[in-house]
């Protein structure tokens, strides 16, 4: 087992993209960010499928929670993101949909989502609070170590406590504070519990969890129901790791110090914990969640088995130490780096928040000048994620690509407001000052090592496939392939959006604008993509920021659910493309 | 320079004089010392190369540690000396740091000087309690022993802290208290759990063998890669904040390189000021961000120079860069920082006081040319009963002094 979990985490020191985040965060327990942040950064579908990934993952055992339990909180959020007619775990009228908003979602709205729970579902909470009670009964005839199990009860519930309040103390006003509100179901404690279960007695082990999860804070309603369902959850896992640990005789292993023997035993508890959180996390979420059996499976077991397995070790010398000569305070070191990576963690997470914050900031300076490019930047980078999912690029290459689309005119704050502002036909004179913005942007964000690729696409997004764009005049292939997948999604949204010189086009004039000049101004390879993920996916525009447009009059393009192909599609005569 | 040489001195001979003795006398308990050999040596090779890292290794540190304050391996007790430790701890770093030294990659004489001081003081600090409780008249085994143990780290702990700061005040002679300030809360981060995984590991070994070794690495692992993505993200979003910084140069309101001259003096002033590095994070972000206000403006200010501007003027730049700053994510306080960045000193945090005087310095020196700096410096001096601190210009005037009176280059 051991050599498992090295062979996990050496490739997550090797491979820092998105699985690999979503692991990672696993591991130390917190799982919220990723589908989070993304439904932060407002990209629907991205964050759809994130989520849809990410949903199963048991951190927060409870299915309800939206801040405490990371997991769940993902999923909600993406049902609230989804639509209908996209693929996904979400069935009809599961829960109420709101469009896509590029900020995020407010909690509230995921209350209210998570009001109407189904009857199946509380009926499956009771019965396994009626299980989880069972569990813990002490069998007549046994004495149970009451000592120990008052002093793991304890200590576990300070360390959520702990958890909770600094989590709580580190939140900003504005929400950008640390993701693991509340702590998670599986945070930096879950080692005491594992250590309990290798050495208390089952039913003994089974009570250690319990004050703590019924103490946690629970900011989501209905609140007794989600308590009892984390604490019957937490309680079933930890009495079944608990039964085969003993089962096998790993406590006697624990108590002589029988190593070999013991990590056997203490891998077999923590898959046994991995096994009943992925039935429990299952059944609520084809029950509560209605999402479909085969969706509801992807990766329930296999996810958290490698942060639980790193957990256990830690709980394996908690336990080897708290029955050895040093006593407990011994075993009470191990804790504290988990708790620090803990720390270590909200740390990076309150940080990418204000990151994200910031290139927020560098697209709302832009749109501060050039007024009816409002929320175009966001849109760009939405319907380039769209493009490179299409083409299969990797999560990390997709990521750089939306960063890219966000970006990409971003060098627009170089250029005098009174040009970008101007009505009328601009003299050569204006063009070309206008025109150097892709260099002015390509400087600004030189300095960004993340970017990379993406900082080619913002040089070139104004190239042309026949060589008569703009700066450099690059022809065909010798464009970066970011900045052919750019110009396709800024043509578009520049051509679905009111401009101040003209109305918008419908979506399937603008596709058929870009199919057109295929082959000239763009790649077809990106048209191709783009219309498919169109086909698929539809286009539901929106806005960056929560403030209303400053001219009063609406400027978002029509959403668009795909329909059959439209034959004979009107031809626009109009030159295609964004005014530069 | 002097103490850097001594310190990297005095480390080499007794790294030196450690092997010698210990190839002289032989090894006692190989397995055990080939075990955290490699356990070191894995630590160093898997160490982050971002250099700026309090611990950039943590797992051959805690490795380092354990073997200092190993006294019994699985029940039997063991022998091996400091010059054992000392010896095995520096040829498996050693190992570990020829692939970082081929490619490059960080600086690695004061990180092996620092192991090396930091274990032989754990282990000369050990050693004699642990003949104490060998020879009975110290309560050898139970509670009493893990927290003589625990006792011991945090004193290795505050030792090297200690140290660090001082190799850092050598080389760049900045004053030694915020650096020491700034050491001891790294400690209370990383060093913590550097410091807590050490002693399990040294208590562990003397339960379960050395099965303990593998098995506790991972944790500390997992937190060494929480530490790493912590930081990267940090880098990331210094750059972008230093773009942001550079929209105003590239919009022309502001000549090049400014914002981030800025950035450098005032983050010079305050360390000379004995800021903490949380402060000084605040301080080079707001530097950076200082004339962010001016992008609202739809004229530039002439070359970008507002320390010329009316007062009223300055404070309403001012103020409209607070509002831009609001919503980058930043801290309130580097917001805070922006927007009273006008005002007369008295009102002012300590960091827009120092980023008032130092942009008002680069305007000035900028404006007068080469050589404009005294000048320029006489000026901010005429202004210090109102606008500028006194404490503050003449830290400013000292780190001038200190560094040439030389504007950074432009790069």
């Amino acid at each position: 087992m051991t050599t498992a979990v090295d062979a996990s985490l050496g490739r997550l020191l090797d491979s820092p993209g998105i699985t690999g985040v979503a692991l990672v965060d696993a591991v130390t327990g917190f799982t919220y960010g990723v589908a989070g942040d993304a439904a932060e950064a407002g990209d629907g579908a991205e964050c759809a499928e994130l989520a849809a990934l990410i949903a199963p993952l048991p951190a927060g055992p409870d299915p309800y929670e939206s801040c405490a339990g990371p997991a769940r909180g993902s999923l909600v959020r993406a049902n609230l993101l989804r639509r209908p007619g996209e693929s996904g775990p979400c069935p009809p009228g599961a829960a109420p949909r709101r469009p896509i908003v590029g900020r995020r979602v407010r909690a509230t709205g995921e209350g209210r989502a998570m009001r109407s729970v189904p009857p199946w579902a509380r009926v499956y909470v009771v019965c396994t609070a009626l299980g989880a009670v069972s569990c813990a009964a002490p069998s007549p005839g046994t004495r149970a170590p009451w000592a120990a199990v008052a002093l793991f009860a304890a200590l576990c519930a300070a360390c959520e406590l702990l958890a909770a309040r600094r989590s709580a103390g580190e939140r900003r006003p504005d929400g950008t504070g640390a993701p693991a509100e509340g702590g998670a179901g599986l945070g930096w404690h879950t080692p005491v519990m594992l250590a309990a279960a290798f050495l208390l007695p089952p039913p003994a082990a089974a009570l250690v969890p319990l004050p703590g999860a019924l103490l946690a804070r629970v900011e989501q309603r209905p609140r007794g129901l989600r308590r009892t369902w984390r604490a019957a959850q937490l309680v079933l896992c930890t009495w079944a790791a608990s039964r085969v640990h003993w089962a096998l005789g790993g406590r006697d292993a624990v108590v002589t110090s029988d190593f070999p023997y013991a990590l056997v035993a203490a891998g077999a508890a923590v898959v046994a914990f991995c096994l009943v959180l992925a039935v429990l996390d299952g059944g609520i979420l084809v029950l509560a969640e209605r999402v479909p059996v085969r969706v509801a499976r992807r990766g329930l077991f296999l996810r958290p088995l490698a942060p639980v397995a790193v957990h256990g070790l830690a709980g394996l010398m908690m336990a080897v130490l708290w029955r050895s000569p040093y006593g407990p305070a011994a075993a009470l070191l191990v804790l504290l780096p988990m708790y620090v990576s803990w720390w270590a963690f909200a740390q990076y997470h309150r940080e990418r928040a204000a990151h994200r914050a910031t290139i927020r900031a560098l697209v709302q300076a832009v749109d501060i000048k050039d007024g009816y490019t409002r929320g175009h930047s966001e849109r760009v980078g939405r319907a380039s994620m769209m493009i490179a999912r299409e083409l299969g690029m990797d999560d990390e290459r997709a990521e750089a690509l939306r960063f890219a689309g966000i970006l990409h005119d971003v060098g627009k704050l170089g250029v005098p407001t009174r040009l970008l502002r101007k009505d009328g036909p601009l003299t050569p004179e204006e063009r070309r000052i206008i025109e150097l913005h892709p260099e002015y942007g390509h400087e600004m964000v030189r300095g960004i090592g993340f970017l990379e690729e993406a900082r080619s696409a913002i040089l070139h997004h104004h190239e042309r496939l026949d060589g008569s764009g703009y700066p450099y005049g690059l022809k065909g292939c010798r464009i970066p392939e970011f900045a052919r997948v750019v110009a396709v999604a800024d043509a578009f949204d520049a051509m679905t959006s009111t401009r101040s010189y003209r109305r918008a086009r419908p979506v399937a004039a603008a596709l058929a604008e870009l199919e057109r000049c295929a082959g000239t101004q763009f790649d077809p390879r990106m048209v191709q993509a783009f219309a498919r993920a169109l086909g698929r996916q539809g286009w539901h525009p929106a806005v960056t920021a929560d403030e209303p447009p400053p001219h009063g009059r609406p400027r978002l393009p029509a959403p668009y659910t795909p329909v059959a192909t439209e034959p004979g599609a009107r031809r626009g005569t109009a030159p295609g493309g964004p005014r530069p | 320079m002097n103490a850097l040489v001594a310190a990297r001195g005095g480390a080499a001979l007794f790294a030196v004089l450690a092997l010698a003795a210990t190839l002289w006398h032989g090894i006692d308990g190989r397995g055990t010392a080939l075990a955290f050999g490699v356990l070191v040596a894995v630590g160093e090779l898997v160490r982050w190369s971002g250099a700026q890292e309090r611990e950039p290794a943590p797992l051959a540190a805690a490795g380092a540690l354990a073997y200092a304050l190993l006294g019994e391996n699985g029940g039997h007790p063991t022998h091996d000396g400091v010059p054992q430790v000392v010896a095995v701890v520096t040829a498996a770093s050693l190992l570990g740091c020829v692939p970082h030294v081929a490619k490059g990659r960080g600086p690695t004489a004061d990180h092996l000087t620092r192991r090396v001081l930091t274990v032989g003081f754990a282990a000369v600090c050990f050693q004699p309690f642990y003949g104490l409780g060998r020879a009975g008249r110290w309560p050898g085994d139970g509670p009493g022993y893990a927290a003589l143990v625990v006792a011991l780290l945090v004193l290795t702990a505050l030792w090297d802290a200690v140290l660090a700061a001082a190799l850092e005040h050598a080389r760049t002679r900045w004053p030694f208290g915020p650096l020491l300030r700034d050491e001891l809360r790294a400690t209370l981060g990383i060093g913590s759990a550097v410091c807590a995984t050490g002693a399990v590991i040294a208590l562990a070994v003397a339960v379960a063998g050395l099965w303990a070794l593998p098995v506790l690495s991972l944790p500390l692992l997992l937190t060494q890669l929480s530490f790493r993505r912590y930081a990267a993200v940090r880098a990331t979003y210094r750059q972008t904040i230093a773009s942001l910084a550079r929209a105003t140069e590239i919009a022309g309101y502001t000549p090049a390189g400014h914002a981030r001259r800025v950035a450098a003096l005032s983050r010079a002033v305050g360390r000379e000021l004995g800021l903490s590095g949380p402060e000084l994070t605040v301080l080079e972000y707001a530097a950076l961000m200082h004339d962010i206000g001016q992008l609202s403006l739809v004229d530039p200010v002439p070359a970008g120079a507002t320390a010329c501007l009316a007062p009223a003027e300055q404070r309403r730049i001012a103020l409209l860069g607070g509002a831009v700053v609001r919503r980058t994510g930043v801290a309130a306080e580097v917001a805070v920082t922006v927007e009273r960045q006008a005002d007369p000193y008295r009102e002012q945090p300590v960091g827009a006081r120092i980023v008032r005087a130092v942009n008002a310095y680069e305007e000035k020196a900028r404006e007068a040319g080469p050589g404009g700096s005294l000048g320029a410096l006489e000026e901010l001096r005429l202004g210090t009963a109102r606008d500028y601190q006194p404490e503050v210009v003449e830290s400013l005037a000292r780190v001038l002094a200190r560094d040439g009176l030389t504007s950074p280059p432009v790069g």
